[in-house]
């Protein structure tokens, strides 16, 4: 894992001292909230529904022990015991005092953690696969890229004001567990012919009101000029970018708007611009951040072999583990979804449990996913058991991965100042309506996502069922979509019809995984089974 | 009626003007009426309250009750956590939000 260099560690603890006097000046009122509202921004602090929220960044959803430890801690003390992971690999805590803010950023930044760029029209977290470093499917370790782009975009002048906010998620393998095409800039470690590493530059990409795919830009960016050529897309968004119309804001109406082909064009004429200018980072830096990402000290004698007799660990096993490059060890997903419960949600306890378990089972690593749920991604099989009792212990061994009731929800009108309905309440009840593994497993993989808003959070648009809540005359309201995919099989979900209330939604979900079951083919996924039959036996059964 | 409704600046909680204060209680606020504008203006001023708005609401049972949900959300706390609700202890609270 990478670790703080003075620099780093400097940036951070200024950032803090200065917050610190923005917050007290605030109090004292000698600046006016319209002033100070940029300023808590830039630090994550929101103003939500009930409370202040804070959004603390974590790089490339990767942390160790000590970190998690922190979160746990944060929770405990300035929040209320309890933290809510999120679609971008952060962690939420939703009720911050603004008093006590600094200290807590104090304290975050002792184990080099901040909230800087979590909010605003900035370069937010780069995002990334959460097995990273232990797929047996990637050409190269993403994080080190990851960390790089990090750094070049932490604090990067030119770009603290873009039109909008700007995210980008960074992967290496052809199957895409990062949502990659659905951000403003996706990147796609790949090798060329000739062996070398590169990437694939997708620009445009994104969910909201006007959800786009992502295009390709370049088949392959040399990894050296990664940087240059990111900086190269952005320097086009920022020079052209809409800023008089927020909703028209994003890179992908620019992409849109130009087309695919213009707007390449002059990035590559921004690009070879930039070359001349000598701004790629030293190779050096690259190589130093790399040295934090090698493989742990792996037990190389460690054995394949895995006792399944106790059939409950067996179905956790079967669905939340998933096979290592390394030869005697595995993925182990923390299902942050119980039946019943908040997707994402963990108490300060169950955080602690999860940095202990990292700290004796994952060589002290922890990823977070995209999808609300929590890795431990370098587990020695013979240690899985004792894993998994211990999860089981803390109710955190939830079998459920990529399961119907393996959601992704936004935290929704509960606690978000700009949703219009519910997302948590809906998840619970299909989460509840689903609820024997048996049933799920018969449906096989279905990720449903739920939004409160248009805003889409909760990546409905990419669910391959979706479902988005919306304001009818006051009252909430549910629409269904089909055939979303945020994978490498990317595509975008579309409304069935009519929306639902909040009881009508979850007989709605029943009914198009009804159609599913008779309708499959083989072993056919849900959004397969969509893809070939289309959507008009959904639509007959959903509204005849 | 009128309702007043902001969040406490140090502490971020919801809070509604009872006449003369700022409660966190909502059974507590009162009518503005007309006056709402000028004492979110003043209010806002003396840093009692951030970010206020006024709400339109009606009163049953003799309790104010926003018009929106959105509102009364804020008003009892999220309706998926009963124990960080104003009303940790009332089970049909949750239904009257809704």
């Amino acid at each position: 894992m990478y670790k703080y260099d003075q620099y780093d560690q400097s940036i951070v603890d200024a950032r803090v001292a200065e917050f610190r006097d923005q917050v007290e000046r605030r109090l004292a009122g000698e600046i006016t909230e319209d002033q100070f509202k940029p300023l808590r921004l830039q630090n994550g602090l929101y103003l939500q529904l009930h409370a202040y929220m804070l959004r603390v960044a974590i790089p490339y959803g990767t942390l160790n022990s000590k970190q998690m430890k922190m979160l746990a801690h944060i929770a405990r003390k300035y929040d209320r015991d309890y933290g809510h992971f999120t679609t971008r690999q952060n962690i939420q805590y939703n009720w911050i005092q603004l008093d006590q803010t600094p200290d807590l950023l104090e304290e975050l930044a002792s184990v080099e953690m901040h909230a800087i760029q979590t909010s605003g029209n900035c370069i937010r977290n780069i995002s990334s696969d959460q097995y990273a470093g232990a797929a047996a499917d990637e050409v190269a370790d993403p994080r080190p890229w990851a960390e790089l782009l990090r750094q070049w975009s932490t604090f990067h002048p030119e770009f603290a004001h873009l039109p909008r906010k700007f995210k980008f998620a960074v992967i290496a393998s052809e199957e895409d567990r990062a949502a990659m095409r659905l951000h403003d800039i996706g990147i796609q470690l790949v090798h060329n012919d000739a062996g070398e590493l590169g990437a694939r530059f997708f620009v445009g990409g994104g969910m909201g009101r006007t959800p786009m795919i992502g295009p390709m830009v370049r088949d392959f960016v040399p990894a050296d000029d990664l940087v240059s050529y990111a900086e190269a897309c952005l320097r086009v968004y920022n020079r052209y970018g809409r800023r008089d119309n927020k909703y028209k804001a994003r890179i992908k109406i620019l992409v849109h708007e130009l087309g695919k082909d213009e707007y390449t064009r002059q990035v590559e004429e921004e690009f070879k611009h930039i070359k001349t200018l000598n701004l790629d980072p030293p190779k050096a830096e690259l190589e130093r951040i790399t040295t934090f990402f090698q493989d742990p000290d792996y037990d190389l004698s460690a054995s394949d072999d895995l006792d399944l007799s106790d059939p409950d660990f067996a179905v956790w096993v079967n669905q939340n583990v998933k096979a290592h490059k390394q030869t005697g060890y595995a993925i182990a997903n923390i299902s942050l979804k119980p039946i019943g419960g908040i997707p994402g949600d963990a108490s300060s306890a169950q955080i602690d449990v999860m940095a202990d378990l990292a700290k004796d089972y994952s060589f002290d690593e922890l990823r977070v996913t995209h999808a609300q749920n929590i890795v431990l991604p370098h587990v020695k099989k013979s240690d899985l058991y004792a894993l998994w009792q211990k999860l089981d212990e803390a109710e955190l061994a939830t079998p459920n991965l990529d399961l119907i009731s393996d959601m992704i929800a936004c935290p929704g009108l509960d606690y978000c100042s700009l949703a219009n309905a519910r997302s948590i309440p809906v998840a619970q009840k299909i989460a509840t309506r689903f609820a024997d593994v048996g049933k799920q497993k018969e449906l096989g993989e279905l990720k449903l996502k739920i939004s409160g808003c248009i805003n889409a959070c909760g990546h409905h648009h990419a669910g391959h069922i979706g479902i988005l809540g919306v304001d009818r005359k006051g009252v909430e309201n549910y629409q269904l979509s089909l055939g979303g995919s945020g994978a490498e099989d990317v595509s975008l979900a579309k409304i069935t019809g009519p929306g639902f209330d909040e009881d009508g939604i979850v007989d709605a979900v029943e009914k198009a995984t009804n159609v599913y079951l008779e309708q499959r083919e083989g072993d056919e996924r849900f959004v397969d089974t969509y893809r070939r039959v289309g959507m008009a036996p959904f639509k007959e059964a959903l509204y005849d | 009626m009128k309702l007043l409704t902001g969040n406490d600046l140090k502490s971020g909680l919801v809070t509604w003007w009872t006449g003369e204060d700022w409660s966190i209680n909502i059974e507590d606020a009162v009518d503005v009426g007309e006056q709402g504008e000028a004492i979110l203006t003043a209010e806002e001023a003396a840093r009692r309250v951030n970010s206020p708005y006024i709400i339109d609401g009606d009163e049953i049972s003799g309790t104010p009750r926003p018009a929106h949900i959105k509102d009364r959300v804020r008003a009892l706390g999220p309706t998926v956590r009963s124990d960080l609700t104003l009303k940790p202890n009332d089970a049909s609270a949750i239904d009257k939000v809704v």
